[in-house]
């Protein structure tokens, strides 16, 4: 399946979109701050262009705002255990940089993927809290919105619960502590160990990736401040050194501009695909929550179950009035227990699935994004040794003074 | 002296990645074309033609890359790379055939710092070490038969630099005498010794070399004493103002007049530490201050007064220049260390992803590795790239250092025009005196036998001070001159040198190795990629424009497939 990003520059539909087939497609885009002070918020428009039936029409135009985007995650994360949810952008940011434009575009970027992927997704797709999100006017959503109490959110609990299953197996083993419930499928081990060391490649990419969009822009400041001393400097030269002089400060100033675009590029198209992916990974970790839940409540509920047969039958010998009660509530019990191994076992089944495609995606994405780096490099590389080169003919007017 | 040399630490992760990197290459696992950069970069010449446009053949020339290691830039540069400073041997630097240097002196070499027992002649005998330096010098005498060069060899010591450096400044007042290096008693304390003596080991070469390539200085008997008389240096020390307030007669001079000879008047009054002339000198130059009646004849030119502010005007463009020409090569620094970080997470992540079960990640990973080595090269680039870059720009430095000779040349002219104006009002003040005296000795019947004696020893002053006045002209007039001639020669030396280094900067950030094609033919090369997740070509993907242009150039086809979502692109005879 195509994991689409909107190529930089342009809003458009995702790139497949032949008219037969059934489609969806969704774009997040024109953010506008809206109220006031504290309150103060950024609103976006989302057009849904389909024709599936489920929809009400071929296009629809709502106002969500990132909180609208927060309940559509959190109601999916409840419904469809075992999926790789899409992840979002970071909640909180600094106040300083709310409402920098720069953060405004890469958080209406993220949106956008994430909105696309939901809608590109075989299951996912088919939600019903989807199509509220899309198609609902604004005080429905509203309603919607207040009524999530947050019990559906992940405990951070959760997560460290799974992080120390990885790493002090040992330690217990040697320690003697009762280990939690936990699987003993060595494929799932090495997976688990798979997704943890992934998050730090990642993350340490993408530090490095952020680091560099940093570095670009300082070189962009210097470069244009040394080619205002530079001008500077000339003004004291003769005729032909001078024009040298004005000339290499105007081309470093041109550059200049054209680092802070690279630096922008890299951080669009380079920082922000890796970025998206450590999130990803999180996002991986958070169903690996869901999968131990889902397996501890099955081993619980096959013990209590197993329980309640030995004591029915023991009843029934009895030949005892309570044994009717007790086959009612072995019963139902049996029926939650096998809910529950369904439960898990849609979820292994969904995780191997999900595992393959969010490989080819990352395969994709990733390859894209080392591609624009690579494609913005050879660009830069390029205008920097045109403009440095277009001097040299200039210098060649100038001779050596024999008496200046 | 002033303006820092910018250092340039390679960053530590430099050596794990260079040895992950320079392993060869494991070719692309798909790739039906040659995969390593060192086949493409030695193998196809249309692909990367080595374009260097005909005027600058003869600076210099982009290395081969035929594989993966750099050769070093100062190889190109030749002897003179490392040292750099006003004068001739700027140009030299890029001239292929070694322009000729003016200087008699082919060679001066400090080395081989050694510590030493003080020996007598100190107030605290016995007391410490210092560190004695050896200097090697070579020069081409004219009288040596056959020619070749002789070889001096001799030790000295800082302090002998510090005598070398007095001794100058007072036989060649006027004159722009290059600074010598700093006595940094702090910083002897704070560093570390070993690194603390190749610093001065350092500023005392350049400082030697600059002096000898000075047209006046260079050939001056200080230098050639200091430079070739072994043992100990027979110039006289600067003496210390303890000996000097037992020197009676210099305190106030003989006769009062404040100079104990004629040639006392050539040098400045601070400089003799008279403290009689000091507070005359001092005197006149208040009342210049104040707007009284300068004597005749002796004010400064408006035409030097123009041409000072000129400079002063230099200074601070170059100073800012220079400030910017340090955060330039700092920030472009800072990239490359950042590329060879990024590409040593990118190698990081590769070998994990090559562990792991996935086969599809697998030839991703040897993608992510192939980006990684990249980034890694382009790291080398810019800092390599960058040495050359602070080599360049380091003429700012100089220059900026250049002021401070500037300066105290400036300040030589203005202290020899106060002597004379002292004396002239001295003089002034004498005569009126004499007048009086005589005019009341003229009274008296028979003349007066102490005023005549008074009168005497006046007529005698006055001679001397009118000697003294004589003396201090000359020596103004001298200095006048030498300013004038080292003005001009600074300018034209300033332009030539100017001009090279914006020369050896444009050339090395366009034509050479770090921002040429080179770079972006790395950067193009080798990225395979697919939006759809099924089919993984190995194809070569070339840079856009670039490549257009190459190609069209070169009238080969580009062939651009839509296939099932992938965007694969062919080239025809690849």
């Amino acid at each position: 399946m195509i994991s689409p990003r909107s190529p930089p520059g342009s809003s458009s539909q995702s790139p497949r979109s032949p008219s037969a087939p059934p489609f969806l497609s969704v774009t997040v885009t024109d953010p506008v701050k809206l109220g006031n002070g504290v309150q103060a918020y950024i609103s976006y428009r989302v057009i849904t262009k389909t024709n599936l039936p489920e929809y009400q029409g071929p296009e629809k135009i709502v106002i969500r705002r990132y909180s609208d985007f927060v309940w559509l995650h959190d109601r999916l994360a409840e419904k469809y255990r075992g999926i790789f949810i899409p992840p979002l952008p970071e909640k909180s940011a600094v106040e300083k940089f709310r409402f920098s434009a720069e953060f405004i575009e890469m958080r209406r970027q993220a949106l956008d993927i994430f909105i696309n992927r939901i809608a590109s997704h075989p299951q996912l797709k088919q939600s019903e809290d989807l199509r509220t999100f899309l198609q609902e006017d604004e005080e429905t959503m509203e309603r919607a919105r207040s009524q999530e109490t947050g019990i559906f959110k992940k405990k951070p609990a959760d997560l460290i619960q799974i992080f120390k299953d990885v790493q002090s197996k040992v330690s217990d083993v040697v320690l003697g502590k009762e280990k939690p419930v936990e699987e003993s499928n060595p494929e799932y081990e090495k997976l688990k160990h798979y997704i943890f060391e992934l998050e730090d490649h990642l993350a340490e990419a993408q530090r490095q990736a952020y680091r560099l969009v940093k570095r670009h822009r300082e070189l962009g400041q210097s470069l244009s401040d040394f080619g205002k001393a530079i001008k500077l400097l000339g003004a004291c030269e003769g005729d032909s050194l001078g024009k040298v002089f004005a000339d290499l400060g105007s081309k470093s100033e041109l550059l200049s501009i054209k680092l802070q675009k690279e630096a922008h590029n890299l951080l669009m198209n380079f920082e922000e695909p890796l970025k998206d992916y450590v999130r990803a990974v999180q996002s991986i970790k958070a169903t690996m929550v869901d999968r131990a839940n889902a397996f501890r409540q099955q081993c619980e509920l096959a013990e209590t179950t197993k329980l309640k047969e030995i004591n029915l039958d023991k009843l029934m010998l009895m030949r005892s009035e309570k044994a009717m009660e007790a086959e009612i509530e072995y019963k139902e019990l049996k029926a939650e227990s096998e809910e529950a191994t369904r439960r898990f076992e849609t979820i292994v089944k969904l995780m191997s699935e999900e595992m393959v495609r969010f490989q080819e995606q990352k395969t994709a994405d990733l390859g894209l994004a080392f591609h624009e780096f690579a494609k913005g490099q050879a660009k830069l590389a390029n205008e920097i040794a045109d403009a440095w080169r277009s001097l040299v003919p200039k210098l060649d007017a100038c001779s050596p003074s024999l008496c200046s | 002296m002033m303006g820092a040399q910018y250092r340039l630490e390679p960053p530590s992760a430099r050596e794990e990645v260079e040895a992950l990197v320079l392993a060869p290459n494991d070719p692309h696992p798909l790739a039906a074309a040659p995969a390593t950069p060192a086949a493409i970069h030695g193998g196809d010449a249309l692909l990367f033609p080595t374009l260097c446009p005909h005027s600058l053949s003869s600076f210099l020339d982009p290395p081969a890359y035929a594989n993966v290691v750099f050769s070093s830039f100062d190889s190109q540069n030749g002897a003179s790379g490392s040292h750099h400073f006003p004068g001739r041997a700027c140009s030299s630097c890029l001239a292929a055939d070694g322009a000729a240097v003016v200087s008699d002196y082919f060679r001066i070499t400090v080395s081989d710092p050694q510590k030493e027992e003080e020996t007598a002649g100190s107030l605290v005998p016995g007391s410490g070490t210092c560190v004695t330096y050896l200097i090697t010098t070579k020069i081409d005498l004219p009288d040596s038969s056959g020619g070749g060069a002789t070889e001096f060899r001799v030790r000295r010591r800082f302090r002998d630099v510090v005598t070398l450096a007095d001794r100058l400044a007072k036989a060649y007042r006027g004159f722009f005498i290059p600074p010598r290096p700093d006595k940094n008693v702090v910083e002897s304390q704070v560093m570390h010794k070993h690194e603390f003596v190749e610093q001065r080991r350092s500023a005392l070469e350049k400082y030697l070399r600059r002096l000898a390539v000075h047209p006046v200085i260079g050939k001056s008997d200080e230098l050639r004493v200091f430079l070739r008389t072994p043992g100990k240096l027979p110039l006289p020390a600067s003496t210390d103002v303890a000996s000097r307030m037992l020197d009676g007669v210099v305190m106030f001079g003989a006769g009062g007049t404040g100079y104990a000879t004629p040639q006392d008047a050539l040098q400045p009054a601070k400089r003799g530490r008279n403290l009689l002339r000091i507070f005359k000198e001092l005197k006149q130059s208040v009342a210049n201050d104040w707007g009284g009646v300068k004597p005749a004849m002796v004010q400064e030119d408006n035409e030097f007064l123009e041409r000072k502010e000129k400079v002063q005007d230099l200074e601070q463009r170059l100073s800012i220049a220079s400030q910017q020409a340090e955060a330039l090569v700092k920030a472009q620094q800072d990239i490359g260390e950042t590329m060879g970080a990024l590409g040593l997470a990118f190698i990081k992540l590769a070998k994990f992803e090559t562990k792991a079960t996935y086969d599809s990640q697998r030839i991703r990973a040897a993608d992510i590795k192939h980006l990684a080595t990249t980034a890694v090269k382009a790291s080398r680039f810019y800092c390599e790239s960058n040495a050359q870059t602070v080599k360049h720009l380091g003429t700012l430095h100089e220059y900026l250092g250049l002021m401070l000779a500037v300066h105290s040349a400036f300040s030589d002219r203005s202290h020899a025009l106060l002597t004379i104006q002292t004396l002239l009002s001295d003089l002034s003040s004498l005569h009126a005196k004499a007048k009086k005296l005589e005019a009341a000795s003229s009274k008296i019947f028979g003349g007066d036998k102490s005023k005549i004696r008074q009168l005497e020893e006046l007529k005698e002053t006055i001679r001397i001070t009118e000697d003294a006045k004589s003396c201090a002209l000359k020596e103004y007039e001298q200095i006048k001159e030498n300013n004038r001639t080292e003005l001009e020669r600074l300018n034209r030396e300033r332009h030539d040198d100017f001009v090279a280094m914006l020369k050896g900067f444009i050339i090395n950030q366009g034509c050479s190795v770090a921002t040429s094609f080179d770079l972006m033919g790395i950067w193009s090369t080798l990225v395979t990629f697919t939006w759809h997740g099924g089919v993984l070509g190995g194809m070569l993907f070339l840079g856009f424009g670039f490549l257009e242009k190459m190609m069209e150039s070169e009238g080969r086809e580009r062939r651009c497939l839509y296939t099932d979502g992938s965007v694969k692109f062919a080239l025809s005879g690849l």
